[in-house]
Formats: structure tokens, C-alpha cells, sequence
């Protein structure tokens, strides 16, 4: 029987050069679940989204997917185990020279053997499941911020993938795309029994819809827990992360000498 | 004082170092583009997609240019040639300056321009807008689909460009010699004719462009690819393409000159 996990991650640690990223990073992720990786801007969240993608190496430790040690993989073995993730870009990441049709349908094109008439209705299929059906034929430069989302949405599930990734897949959206792409990422996972990840920093949006969370900071796991038990932490962190305030031990001011020594107000020695 | 030389010497040895390591980077690329040149060649349809965009848009300008060329250099060798009683020749010199040198060199100084900078910005702006992190996360190489068939299409269509450029050129020194200056028709053709070579002048302008195709899409698709992914990084590298490109066109046209046409009458 599969293992109830899709993923494990044990004592990871990356670093560029010798700046270090992520530090002993544990983490399981159960599959059919949402699990949102949360922190602040450069905290190594999208690093570690990498890292799970095979797209970095570990300095140590490793990224179990499904079984498989991602980075012990040899090339053609990486790009099989891809064929089982999807991915979604930040800002979509659609290619600005296909259609929309074109663009869901390009896995299936490279991928697979199957009739461009079955690759029609697969596509249509996935449009139809994020509302774009009747914008099959639109180019991408026809689309609105919220709309690229979704279509990039429907081309990372064009192959029924075991897990999804989502990069920030909120920022920049109007509330109602906000709304539609967050409910999108619950019902998909649900109903194509995928797990997903969502890397991202809009807390309120993200604790509607997933089942588990984890708080990365100075690439560290800072807290952890379901929904409900962020909500009702105490911890400090999280207490600043989850209700947006200013100051707390992520400090508003960058580390810096004395204010008045910086303005030359210090009195001077008698 | 003595620490500013050492700096500048630190400077200039830290430039060389990293020179020297970009080629070496842009080499591994090369190599890269022509392994994995399999899928361009099973679908070939990616390829003439690129030869549709890198070769016939760039049709107007090779054509428009070779014409102009054609006639200043019909006019030019007129207004010398005459002097000597020798008008007859003009047609031999529009011919073999085109199809040995202005041919080759300025087509493929148009095509860095025009085809060679849009290539690199696309494939810049494909990676800023992380297009190729996508493709690469769908278990798609991008090197494979996205850079070899742009570089086929490239090697492809330099050689038929020049060879466009080089016939409105000539059709560019008749039109102003022969129709209006009024040059002997038959001249103009006849000397032509026996003047210039199949194998030394045309086969080499032939192999000329295609060196030439090969350096400019192979700086084309490489700077695309290594540019920073922002708008900045997009804009120099696609500066560098046309900067570049000019100069190894240049530098490698002296080259193949000398092995090719050296003691050639």
C-alpha cells in the first residue's frame, strides 16, 4: 500500500554559496491535503518549492516524493517524476506565443501520443473545470491577471498530477479572483485527490482553504499546525504573522546604529 | 597610488577570468544545443515555425537594403570605372563585391539586428516572465524546444538571405548602370558572367554565411538564455547580441578571406 505521505522532507538544508537558505527543514505532506508554506518575503519558501521540483540541489538532506529521493535522481528519472508534479507560476508563467487552448494542451502534445480530437476534449475539460471553456482561443495577453492564474491553473492539471505547487498564487488579484482561485485550489484537490502546497503570505485567504500549515522564518520552521491552531496561537511570531503587525521579533526597522548617533545628535562630551 | 595599480590590475585580471569563463560557459551551451537538436529534427515543424520568424520577417529588410547597396555600389563603381574608359566592368564589380564580401557581411549584419536581437529578447523575456522554469517543471527541456529549433531556423535561413541580398544587389546595380545611366546591357551581364567564379566566389560566399549563421544565432540563443531575468538584463543582453555579432562577423569574414580568397586572381 502506498505510504500515507506523498512527500517527507528530512533535515534539508540549502545554502547559496555560503549564505544559508533553509536550515534542518522537517516537514511531511500527507496526500489529498492543502498544505500552505507561509513567511515572509525571502524566507526560502519558494526555494524550498524548488528544491521539491528537483529544479536545486540540497546542500543536505533530502526531499522524499513518493517514494523517491528527488535529487539522487538521474535526469531522465527527474523529468518522469515531473510528469507527476504541477506547477503554478507566480504570474502564470503562460506561454505568451500559444493560445489558451495550446497552452493546456502543450504537456499533452509533448507528453503523450493521444488524437488531437481527444486532446480537444481533455482540454476543454480543463478549461470548463476553471471557468475559462469559452476562452479557449483567447491569447494570453487577452487575459486579466486573475484569468492567466486560472488558465496556467488548468495547464499544470492537464496531466492529472499527483501534487501541485502553487508560487504565490494569490498576489496581485482582485478579491473575487482571489476568491475564485482560492476555492479552485480546494475543489481540484479534492476532486482529482491531488495534494497540494501553497507557498504563500496572505494569511486569511489561505487558512480558509487548507488543511495544514507551516510558518518558515530565517529558513527555519518557525511554527506549525492546522488552521484553527494558528488562529489561536500565542506564539509570537505567528501571533505578528497572522494579524499583520508592524513590529514584533520580525522587526520593522532594519538592524541599524543608534537613530541620534545616525542624525549626529549625540551630546556632546563634556 | 601603488594601491590603485594594484586594483587596476586586479580589475583587469578579475575581467579576463570572468571572459574566460563566460566562453567556456558559452561553449558547454553550444554543445548542449547541438546534442539535444533531435527534437527539431523529429519535428520539424518547430523549425520552419522559427524560419517563418527569423527568415521571411527579416525578407523586407535583406531585400530593401541589398537593392540600395546594389545601386550605390553600381553608381560608385561608374564614376570610377569610367575614368579608366572601363564602364563596361561595373557589372563585374557589383557582382564580386557582393557575392565575396557585401553579401555575407552585411546580410548577417541585418540578421544580428533584426532576427539575432529578437531572439534574444524573446527567449530573455520567456525566462523573466519564468516561461522556462515552466516548461522545465512540465518535464519539457527548454533547450530542446526552445532554443535548438530557433537556432536551426537561424543557421537555416542566413545562407538564403545573403544569397537574396547578393541577386537584389546585382538587380540594384543594373537597374541604376544599366537603365539609367544606360551601361551596355550585355556588358554588364556577359562580363559578369565571366568574371565570377562558381566555386571561389559563390560556394565561398556560400560557406561564408554560414559561418556566419552559426555565430549569430549560436550569441543570439546564449545571451537570450544566460540574460538576467529582468527587464534591465533583457535589454543588455540583447545590446551584446547585436554588439557582438558585428564584431565576430567581421573578425570572422577576415578570416575565412584569407584562407579562402588568398592568391585567388
Amino acid at each position: 500500500m502506498a505510504s500515507e505521505n506523498l512527500i517527507d522532507i528530512k533535515d534539508l538544508n540549502f545554502s547559496y554559496d555560503t549564505r544559508a537558505i533553509l536550515k534542518g527543514i522537517n516537514m511531511t505532506m500527507q496526500r489529498g491535503k492543502v498544505i500552505a508554506i507561509m513567511g515572509g518575503s525571502g524566507s526560502g519558501k519558494t526555494t524550498l518549492l524548488r528544491l521539491i521540483g528537483g529544479t536545486l540541489q540540497p546542500s543536505s538532506g533530502y526531499v522524499k516524493f513518493a517514494g523517491q529521493v528527488v535529487h539522487e535522481l538521474n535526469r531522465d528519472a527527474l523529468f518522469a517524476l515531473r510528469r507527476k508534479m504541477g506547477m503554478l507560476f507566480q504570474f502564470g508563467a503562460l506561454f505568451t506565443d500559444l493560445s489558451v487552448f495550446d497552452n493546456v494542451a502543450f504537456q499533452m502534445r509533448e507528453h503523450t501520443d493521444l488524437p488531437e480530437s481527444m486532446i480537444r476534449d481533455l482540454v476543454l475539460m480543463k478549461l470548463h473545470a476553471v471557468g475559462l471553456r469559452g476562452a479557449h482561443r483567447l491569447m494570453p495577453n487577452e487575459l486579466s491577471g486573475g484569468m492567466a492564474r486560472r488558465v496556467a491553473l488548468a495547464r499544470s492539471i492537464a496531466l492529472d498530477p499527483m501534487l501541485i505547487m502553487y508560487d504565490e498564487p494569490f498576489t496581485g488579484l482582485d478579491p473575487i479572483s482571489l476568491s475564485v482561485i482560492g476555492n479552485l485550489i480546494r475543489r481540484l484537490t479534492d476532486a482529482l485527490g491531488m495534494t497540494s502546497i501553497v507557498v504563500t503570505h496572505d494569511v486569511q485567504e489561505s487558512l480558509k482553504i487548507v488543511d495544514y500549515v507551516y510558518f518558515i522564518a530565517d529558513g527555519v520552521i518557525a511554527a506549525e499546525g492546522t488552521p484553527q491552531q494558528v488562529r489561536a496561537s500565542v506564539a509570537p511570531f505567528v501571533h505578528q504573522f497572522v494579524h499583520g503587525e508592524e513590529d514584533g521579533p520580525v522587526p520593522f526597522h532594519y538592524p541599524a546604529k543608534q537613530y541620534r548617533s545616525d542624525l549626529n545628535l549625540e551630546d556632546p562630551v563634556v | 597610488m601603488f594601491k590603485h595599480i594594484v586594483s587596476g590590475i586586479q580589475n583587469i585580471g578579475h575581467r579576463v577570468i570572468e571572459s574566460v569563463w563566460r566562453l567556456g560557459v558559452a561553449a558547454r551551451f553550444f554543445l548542449l544545443v547541438l546534442l539535444k537538436s533531435s527534437t527539431s529534427l523529429r519535428r520539424f515543424g518547430l523549425v520552419v515555425r522559427e524560419l517563418y520568424f527569423t527568415g521571411v520577417l527579416s525578407l523586407i529588410i535583406i531585400v530593401v537594403s541589398g537593392l540600395f547597396v546594389g545601386m550605390v555600389l553600381g553608381l560608385q563603381g561608374y564614376e570610377t570605372l569610367q575614368k579608366y574608359g572601363s564602364e563596361s566592368a561595373v557589372g563585374t564589380l557589383v557582382a564580386l563585391s557582393l557575392v565575396r564580401e557585401l553579401g555575407p557581411v552585411v546580410a548577417a549584419l541585418l540578421f544580428a539586428s533584426r532576427a539575432g536581437s529578437a531572439i534574444t529578447a524573446e527567449i530573455g523575456l520567456m525566462k523573466a516572465t519564468e516561461q522556462l522554469a515552466a516548461m522545465g517543471m512540465m518535464a519539457v527541456d527548454p533547450i530542446a524546444r526552445v532554443v535548438a529549433p530557433r537556432f536551426w531556423a537561424g543557421v537555416i535561413s542566413m545562407p538564403f538571405l545573403a544569397a537574396i541580398f547578393s541577386v537584389m544587389g546585382v538587380f540594384g546595380g543594373y537597374l541604376v548602370t544599366v537603365v539609367f545611366i544606360g551601361v551596355d546591357e550585355g556588358s554588364y551581364w556577359s562580363q559578369m558572367q565571366s568574371a565570377v567564379d562558381f566555386r571561389f566566389d559563390i560556394v565561398n560566399g556560400f560557406i561564408k554565411s554560414c559561418f556566419f549563421g552559426v555565430a549569430v544565432t549560436s550569441i543570439a540563443v546564449f545571451e537570450g538564455y544566460d540574460a538576467p531575468p529582468t527587464a534591465e538584463g533583457v535589454s543588455g543582453a540583447t545590446t551584446r547580441t547585436v554588439v557582438t555579432s558585428s564584431l565576430v562577423i567581421l573578425g570572422l569574414d577576415f578570416i575565412l578571406t584569407a584562407f579562402m580568397f588568398r592568391g585567388v586572381s
